[in-house]
């Protein structure tokens, strides 16, 4: 195989782009948010049609709609824009070649076979099993093959991240231990790793069911390995964007972590605790034990809670200590109020960080916590919670790290520079809008996955939702209209960056300079030297610890209320 | 640390030669779940007493 050594060196950041690496960067990422535009679409359908006012799609349409969302958004929009993540943090930071890039072209023609004739079988409308397809529902064959194809071609594509690692060691292109930006994309490749094997588990004796060969699947044991797929799935985004945050700092602050080794160990816990949490899908699930559910979802997925906190406490620290280095020295919050708010890739960077804290990673404990998860089950809690993870934490972080990664990579400039600027604040608080509002809904008892909760045409089912549910949706309905302006604008910006932005000559930066100089030793020294001196983000965390602490007790409140005694 | 990528690592400590090995975390980031979350919820679900 002839091996493609050609590369350039960005004017912009002085990075080696080879260009075996570089096309399939942007293949992936341009995949990946045709996809986000697709399913974000369909997002909208839901979401008006769950506004009970609006309601606009009919049953069958519906639950075909929601199924296509999820798939879309969560698997297709998520994973190709992290395939180009790994590739990025191996070749480019790493600054070598890519290995076997014709595999890692195989992986992508699979991936994109198996997304494209995944909607093709969902939309023609026998297959409208929603995401987590549980048996028995069964869907087409086509449409459990479609996402093993799919699944294959991203195993190879982190097989060939692993094997670029492999190609930087043996020809000395970095020294030491690697970036923890790519220390950062490791964890998230291991848990694909354990994602897509888990996946191949389930899903291909489901698809020898459906095709007859098999007679019969365990409705129980289907569940908990869907889910050792499902729930791992988003500890790849989790793992991913949490790097991401670090690439950004680091990107345009110049910021050292305050201790690679905390932040090195906290991805480690990641590896070993964070896939277990799968748990808590199957908290009410009869047949698996208390001490099963309560080892994982709680001593486990605990320590995995408490690497998160690290890193939502290191990665603003490392960005105070440098701003405070650089002269925003004055008072607690100096440092934030001087970042660059208008520069979407900080502004992106920073709602995800505080809303996947405090909006999703709140929640989420108090959803794993075994008595309290019972309070919200199956309701519409369960959306509000993962749109304010993966939309909002992961799906932001992404746009973030795409406005200043696809210029860089396609040597144009953004365009729209002025929609940019505010469209990480209209997603932003339109997500958290979504968020909020399906919590709202789901702590009032209104299920997920249901096409009407006024039960028109069912006869017998007379049960009334309060009328705040109604308002609840509503509100959720308008937050949506808001969050797919926002979500379509990013990917109009994007595309339109690719097609029509400003082209550069090959040695010609960008009009603006796009990355800081690292800060260096001298200048931490002269802020005192301490990487502890971060008071501002202390208080933060504070601020946090005392939401996080309120909110699980009010829900234990809530659950002492719910059957009175006497 | 990085004057020492000469194949003597004698005084590299324990937990970074962890971490700076890709392919052992990934056996322990495949095995773990593997073990404690498949292995053991499959042991529960086979052993529910068939009524
Ligand atoms: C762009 C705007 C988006 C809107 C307006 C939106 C809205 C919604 C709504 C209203 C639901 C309905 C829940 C129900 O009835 O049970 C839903 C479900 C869901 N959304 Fe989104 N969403 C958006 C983006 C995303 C993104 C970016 C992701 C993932 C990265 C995502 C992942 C999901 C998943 C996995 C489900 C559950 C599907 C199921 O229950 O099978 N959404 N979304
Ligand atoms: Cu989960």
């Amino acid at each position: 195989m002839m091996v493609n050594n050609s590369f350039r060196t960005c004017p912009d950041t002085g990075l080696k782009f080879f260009s075996s690496a570089e096309n399939l960067i942007k293949a992936n990422a341009v995949a990946g948010v045709v996809f986000l535009l697709i399913g974000g679409m369909f997002g909208l359908l839901v979401g008006l049609t769950r506004w009970q006012a609006v309601h606009l799609l009919g049953a069958e349409d519906f639950y075909m709609v929601l199924t296509a969302h999820g798939l879309n958004v969560l698997i297709f929009w998520m994973i190709f824009f992290e395939i180009a993540i790994l590739y990025f943090c191996s070749s480019v930071l790493l600054g070598c070649r890519l290995a076997t890039p014709r595999w890692a072209w195989v992986g992508f023609g699979l991936m994109v076979i198996g997304a494209v004739m995944n909607n093709v079988i969902v939309l023609q409308g026998n297959s409208s099993v929603m995401m987590t397809s549980y048996v028995p529902l069964e869907a087409h064959p086509l449409f459990y093959l479609s996402l093993i194809l799919f699944a294959v071609g991203a195993l190879i594509g982190s097989f060939v991240f692993f094997g670029t690692l492999v190609v930087a060691k043996a020809e000395k292109t970095y020294e030491g231990s690697v970036p923890l930006v790519t220390f950062g994309a490791i964890t998230a490749a291991i848990i694909a790793v354990f994602t897509i094997v888990s996946g191949a588990i389930v899903l291909i004796p489901t698809l020898l069911w459906s095709v007859g060969l098999v007679g019969e699947i365990d409705v129980l044991a289907y569940r908990m390995i869907w889910w050792a797929f499902g729930h791992s799935s988003q500890q790849i985004n989790v793992a991913a964007h949490v790097s991401v945050w670090y690439a950004i700092i680091a990107i345009l602050f110049g910021a050292k972590p305050l201790s690679e080794k905390v932040s090195r160990t906290a991805f480690l816990m990641y590896i070993l605790f964070l896939q277990l949490a799968s748990v808590h899908h199957l908290l009410v699930d009869p047949g698996l034990s208390s001490n099963f559910k309560m080892f994982n979802t709680s001593y486990a997925m605990y320590l995995a809670v408490m690497a998160s906190m690290v890193h939502g406490l290191t990665v603003p620290g490392s960005m105070e200590a440098a701003q405070r280095a650089r002269g925003h020295n004055a008072g607690l919050f100096t440092w934030l109020r001087k970042a660059p708010w208008g520069n979407p890739a900080f502004s992106g960077m920073f709602i995800s960080l505080v809303g996947f804290g405090f909006l999703g990673g709140i929640t989420g404990v108090v959803m794993g916590a075994e008595q309290i998860n019972i309070l919200i089950h199956n309701t519409l809690y369960v959306p509000g919670h993962f749109h304010a993870t993966v939309v909002l934490g992961s799906t932001l972080a992404f746009m973030a790290l795409a406005y200043w990664l696809v210029p860089v990579l396609f040597r144009r400039e953004l365009i729209w520079k002025g929609l940019a600027k505010w469209q990480p604040y209209v997603f932003g608080l339109g997500m958290t809008g979504v968020s909020l509002f399906l919590m709202g809904a789901g702590t009032l008892g209104v299920p997920r996955r249901h096409w009407d909760i006024g039960f028109a045409g069912t006869g017998g089912i007379t049960h009334e939702f309060p009328a705040a549910a109604y308002t609840m949706l509503a509100l959720n309905g308008m937050s949506v209209i808001l969050a797919v302006a926002g979500g379509a604008a990013f990917c109009l910006i994007m595309v339109g960056t690719i097609l029509f932005g400003k082209k550069l000559g090959n040695d010609e930066p960008m009009a603006e300079p796009c990355i800081v100089a690292p800060v260096t030793d001298e200048e931490y020294a002269a802020n005192g030297g301490s990487a502890f001196a971060i008071p501002g983000t202390i208080v933060l965390a504070l601020v946090f610890f005392v939401s996080f602490a309120l909110y699980y007790f009010i829900n234990w409140k809530y659950l002492a209320e719910t059957w009175g005694i006497g | 640390m990085s004057d020492q990528d000469q194949g003597d690592d004698g005084d590299i400590p324990m937990m970074q030669k962890l971490l700076d090995n890709p392919f052992l975390l990934l056996f322990i980031g495949v095995a773990s779940p593997a073990v404690l979350y498949l292995g053991w919820g499959l042991m529960e679900i086979v052993t529910i007493p068939a009524r």
